[in-house]
């Protein structure tokens, strides 16, 4: 009579094994779908020969409560969103929202004019225009043909 | 400040959708993150709902469920390419079930800084009515 020498994988040891086919396979074909949660706030970032815009949702913090750093190619977002005051007899069914200081800086491709960075602030949206230092602009370069 | 407060997070959750239903827009919805208190007199919701228009945000009410709907046109800036992407921007759309009576004509709704604020008071018969205890 012949015996089985290995153990037989539980279920949940192929479920597992699974599950982890299946997140590798998907990170494959759909990279975002399993990145880490930006850090607060997220930003987008777009660029142009010119100059960068970030654009950034911070909804419920005041104009007046966000600060705005450049140094060199390094922005700089910081603030603080406060709590709601709710007076003492009110009881919360649901607390999603957060509140508290943040910061976070950005690394910038390339240098940009800190004379010229503006700032706009519509409906919880964070638009912040960042000009290309006018020496660090790529020049163009003529192809002459002899 | 108390241990209870949530920290700031900027990960969005999607809508997910009853089986066999689709959105009509061609566009990721997400979840607005949300707050719900209760004053003595009325039920107060706090959304985060940012980059919408004032106009396009819809709330209704109807057999005790409130739905609010926004629509958020994505800005993209003219003659950029999007070079680092950690949001999306999408529609917004959270439904509740409400379980107290709410007084439907005096609702206030405020939009201001990408929050919607609103207000809904509580019916008469819904207020909670003390009871004095007597004693013989």
């Amino acid at each position: 009579m012949m015996y089985r020498r290995y153990r037989m994988p539980t279920m949940w040891q192929e479920m597992e094994r699974l599950q982890r086919e299946m997140n590798r396979l998907f990170n494959t074909v759909y990279p975002t779908r399993y990145e880490i949660a930006p850090s607060f706030p997220a930003v987008n970032l777009w660029v142009n020969e010119g100059g960068l815009i970030v654009t950034s949702e911070v909804p419920g913090i005041k104009p007046e409560n966000i600060d705005i750093n450049v140094v060199n190619e390094m922005l700089t977002i910081s603030g603080e969103r406060p709590a709601e005051q709710i007076d003492s007899e009110a009881r919360y069914h649901r607390q999603e929202r957060g509140c508290g200081k943040f910061a976070r800086s950005i690394q910038l491709p390339f240098a940009v004019d800190a004379n010229k960075v503006e700032a706009t602030f519509r409906d919880g949206v964070l638009q912040i225009s960042l000009p290309r230092k006018e020496e660090d602009k790529p020049k163009k370069i003529k192809v002459v043909a002899k | 400040m108390t241990d209870s407060e949530k920290v700031l997070d900027a990960d969005k959750q999607e809508v997910t959708l009853e089986e066999g239903t689709e959105l009509t827009r061609d566009r990721r919805t997400f979840l607005p993150r949300t707050d719900i208190y209760e004053t003595k007199d009325a039920l107060v919701l706090v959304m985060d709902i940012p980059g919408a228009n004032k106009d396009d945000i819809d709330i209704t009410l109807e057999k005790n469920v409130l739905t609010v709907h926004a629509l958020v046109e994505p800005h993209a800036p003219e003659g950029y390419a999007l070079a680092l992407q950690e949001y999306e921007v999408g529609d917004y759309q959270r439904s509740f079930r409400l379980s107290n009576e709410i007084n439907q004509d005096k609702i206030e709704a405020n939009y201001s800084n990408g929050v919607l604020r609103l207000t809904l008071p509580k019916a008469e018969a819904a207020k909670a009515k003390k009871i004095s205890i007597s004693t013989k």
